[in-house]
């Protein structure tokens, strides 16, 4: 490789990099109104209906008056671990779409250990809230961080579980791969939303637990915590703490969509259903993941501390481990044991 | 390109690595090991071990150095005061540290890879180009060194138990909660509904 090419090949993942995030982030803004709508629907209510048509440029506006404010440090915070935190937040939720692939081929990275990836970039985001809650350095943020922290390190057991039992079916740690792994004759019948149904459900709940969704928003529990590890954080480094969140949201979709959804596959594997961009059924899949997860928060009431750490340990973690262990043993019998190429 | 990467990496992660020990705040110590375990996963990759890598950011900076930070952020230490000692306490542990340097530069420079360990390897490796490192040491892991694997997970099994049972108390007087009694509750046992008549209300 000469110098031009590793320069050219620099330039082009930069490039890849920058387009992705800017979509990514639009689609976001859009997705918060969404979000708001459904929430304000389900309670019979208009939700944002004055910013642009419809309201749908609330977002943009709550953007701006975000970044307008003036950032308040509070006087005993540490400043450097303060401002550090929104930080790694945010940008450890960005770093897990890199490996997403959103059609076939359309990944910045097509990695061997993508979901490993995932994975390990999505447990760092812990340390955002952890060092937000610290260095604010005052009793709410401090507790709301320790219960996310909690809350956050059991429920991504579950989820390691749930990925390893995908992985066993599909054979590779390569998320490309997982999705052709899920291309059969039968269109969205063979994909594994169906046949791995009850650890679909797991995965949907602990993605909520994971990234701290209702009914699982303890750290951030209103009515007790005042706004958890954010209490003292206001303007931008607020704004970085509900971007991560956000991202982290869809990141969570992605990989569900990926893992159950059978990725950028048509659902009815003949044309003309199969002519429409693999990206379209992607958006489209990750899309009703977030409405789910929407409606979900419009009508579940907030668990208590104690059901949640329960419902992690003492119900999810048994249940994954076993269905590991039937899954193994299913495909071993069967002979359905993917072959490696 | 390779060279330049791994000259970064290891350059933060030897500095992050002084930086543990030199920080006066606890929670920076352990902020700055977590950054030297991530230069570290770093050189992993340039090694070409990618599983190695990200296995190292899930269970040490995923899990480890999370209740590492748990434990000091809660801990209300005066470290200004721990460190009065440091004069007194420098002879003894310079000389404990100087023995260690010299111990691990004989062991060092005398290493040498007995013949035996060196064919196992070799035996157990696919070709490199035809299988990922994931699969690769799944093969080697799950066939070869399959006693030792599941030996090792004993190990873990144990220490978790053990853990758990010497923080296990049963504390008397202590009000809980049955789910499954909760849950099996039904509106007619729950709920007692009457028709109140006006102006006379109900007894009892």
């Amino acid at each position: 490789m000469t110098t031009a090419d590793i320069v050219l090949a620099v330039l082009l993942g930069i490039v890849k990099s920058a387009v992705l995030l800017v979509c990514l982030l639009v689609f976001i803004a859009f997705a918060l109104y969404a979000d708001r709508k459904v929430w304000a629907a389900v309670q019979l209510r208009r939700g944002p209906n004055v910013v642009g048509p419809f309201g749908l440029l609330q977002s943009f506006a709550d953007l701006t008056k975000f970044f307008l404010k003036e950032p308040v440090i509070p006087a005993s915070a540490n400043k450097g671990i303060f401002l550090l935190a929104p930080l790694v937040f945010a940008t450890v939720s960005l770093a897990a779409w890199a490996v997403i692939p959103l059609a076939e081929g359309w990944a910045v990275a097509d990695i061997n250990v993508g979901i490993l990836y995932i994975f390990a970039v999505s447990s760092l985001g812990i340390y955002g809230v952890i060092m937000g809650g610290w260095a604010s350095n005052s009793k709410y943020p401090f507790l709301g961080a320790l219960r996310s922290t909690a809350q956050m390190v059991s429920y991504e057991v579950s989820i390691g579980f749930v990925i390893v039992t995908v992985l066993m079916c599909a054979g590779s740690l390569n998320l490309s791969r997982i999705v052709a792994a899920q291309d059969t004759r039968i269109g969205l019948f063979g994909w594994y939303w169906l046949w791995l149904f009850p650890m679909f459900v797991v995965f949907f709940i602990s993605a909520m637990a994971e990234t701290n969704r209702p009914p699982f928003d303890l750290p951030e529990a209103e009515s007790e915590l005042v706004a958890g590890y954010m209490v003292e954080y206001s303007s931008t480094p607020f704004l970085m703490f509900m971007l991560g969140e956000y991202v982290a949201i869809m990141t969570m979709c992605a990989l569900g969509t990926i893992l159950f959804l059978g990725g950028w596959l048509s659902p009815i594997p003949f044309p003309p259903f199969t002519w429409v961009p693999g990206l379209v059924w992607f958006v489209g899949k990750a899309s009703l993941l977030f409405f789910m997860i929407a409606m979900v928060k419009a009508f579940v009431p907030r668990y208590r501390y104690d059901q949640l750490m329960r419902l992690g340990w003492k119900v999810f973690l048994p249940v994954s481990l076993v269905m590991v262990v039937v899954v193994a043993a299913v495909l071993k019998l069967t002979g359905l044991v993917p072959v490696s190429t | 390109m390779t060279a330049l990467f791994f000259y970064l990496f290891s350059a933060i992660a030897v500095a992050s690595g002084v930086m543990v020990i030199a920080s006066r705040n606890p929670v920076q110590s352990v902020l700055f090991l977590i950054l030297a375990f991530v230069n570290a996963a770093g050189l992993f990759l340039i090694l070409g071990a990618e599983f190695l890598a990200m296995i190292l950011v899930v269970v040490y900076v995923g899990a480890v150095a999370v209740l590492f930070l748990f434990v000091v952020m809660m801990l209300d230490v005066d470290f200004a005061e721990l460190r009065q000692g440091f004069q007194h306490y420098l002879p003894v542990g310079g000389l404990i540290g100087l023995i260690f340097l010299i111990e691990i530069l004989l062991v060092v420079s005398t290493w040498v890879a007995s013949p035996e360990a060196l064919r196992v390897p070799i035996a157990a490796l696919p070709p490199a180009e035809a299988i990922t490192n994931t699969e690769a040491l799944g093969r080697v892991l799950y066939t070869r060194f399959s006693y030792f694997f599941q030996a090792s997970g004993l190990i873990l099994l144990v220490a978790m138990i053990g853990a758990i049972v010497l923080t296990l108390r049963d504390r008397v007087g202590v009000k809980r909660q049955n789910i499954a009694v909760q849950v099996a509750r039904t509106p007619g046992e729950a709920v007692d509904l009457r028709r109140v008549p006006s102006r006379q209300g109900v007894d009892a």
